[in-house]
């Protein structure tokens, strides 16, 4: 019983400093519709370099609040979402970005799979080529040709 | 010679184990900083003991330095802490703290309880100097040289080892 009180308490109080959290990010937001669908835009293809596998707009560590808040600043400023984009790769690479650019570090990321696709593609035409042009007798008799079999019938 | 064709599969197993090994060992908590062997940003912050007074990164030029950033309430700052009061002791070269998203009382009682390493703490309090450096993994360190330029960074707490084998050679060859 103690146990499971406990358990609730500390729920509750997760759930609370999560609202409180939210509050404290609906306060620093704008009231300006069109800046935030921006701010949320750009913050989706930015990678939380704290909790690596989610961007900083679904991130609640508090370098994403501040990276938020940066984009939010630079955007109400007047930079363009390309400037944005730089500002955050000068700082934190191309590690940042969930669409990293293709150059000559990247470009196995990109090519790879392609390539991988047609290696295989390719290693499974020369095989079947070069059984199709094999005799006959390279190959063990299907089981329609061969003898009766007892067992079967 | 028949067996020759099984080498091949076999060979390209190796070499996908190798990169699958390769993969495992490397931290994905370690992303290089593109800052490296660029100046460092500009920033003028208040100290922390003196809020009064400000340091900017210009004055700091015209000497190889160290910036640690750190904070009260990061844990991995209070295991590395130690090693940086024993090194300052023994080095020349000035370390300057980086106090990042702190308590202004809170970073000034830390320093009592645990040592005082720095030549100077300056107080980032709301972490805009952080992220010009790039930092996201607090404790950092960073060398930078007399020109202003970023040499070296260490993402998490530094160890006896890379001071020995990775940033003291590094100071010596700066400081030459």
């Amino acid at each position: 019983m103690r146990i499971i009180l406990i358990r609730c308490f500390i729920s509750l109080t997760c759930a609370l400093a999560g609202a409180s959290a939210l509050a404290a990010e609906a306060l620093s937001a704008s009231d300006n519709p069109v800046l935030e669908a921006r701010v949320q835009k750009i913050s989706s293809e930015l990678r939380c370099l704290v909790c690596q596998n989610q961007t900083i707009a679904d991130s609640h560590a508090d370098l994403a609040v501040d990276l938020r808040r940066q984009v939010r600043e630079m955007l109400q400023s007047g930079q363009t979402e390309q400037q944005v984009i730089d500002y955050m790769t000068a700082r934190y690479g191309d590690f940042v970005l969930y669409r990293p650019p293709f150059k000559a570090l990247t470009a196995l990321l990109w090519v790879g799979p392609a390539l991988m696709v047609v290696l295989g593609l390719g290693t499974l035409f020369v095989v079947l080529r070069r059984r199709s042009r094999l005799a006959d007798e390279a190959f063990e008799a299907d089981d329609n040709d061969a003898p009766h079999d007892p067992h079967l019938s | 010679m028949k067996h020759v064709r099984y080498l091949v599969p076999m060979g390209i197993l190796l070499v996908l184990l190798y990169f699958l090994w390769a993969g495992l060992s490397l931290n994905p908590k370690e992303v290089p900083s593109p800052l490296i062997g660029k100046p460092a940003p500009m920033f003028s912050l208040p100290r922390l003991d003196q809020p009064e007074q400000r340091i900017s990164r210009d004055e700091l030029r015209g000497q190889v330095w160290m910036l640690n950033v750190w904070a009260s309430w990061c844990v991995a700052c209070r295991q590395e802490h130690p090693l940086l009061v024993q090194y300052a002791k023994q080095s020349k070269v000035p370390i300057y703290g980086l106090n990042y998203k702190d308590e202004r009382a809170a970073g000034l009682q830390w320093l009592a309880n645990f040592g005082n390493p720095y030549t100077a703490s300056i107080s980032d309090r709301d972490g805009r100097v952080g992220i010009d450096f790039g930092v996201y993994g607090v404790p950092e360190t960073f060398v930078i040289d007399r020109e202003g330029i970023i040499r070296y960074k260490q993402i998490g707490p530094l160890t006896p080892e890379v001071l020995r084998d990775t940033i003291e050679p590094l100071l010596k060859q700066l400081n030459s």
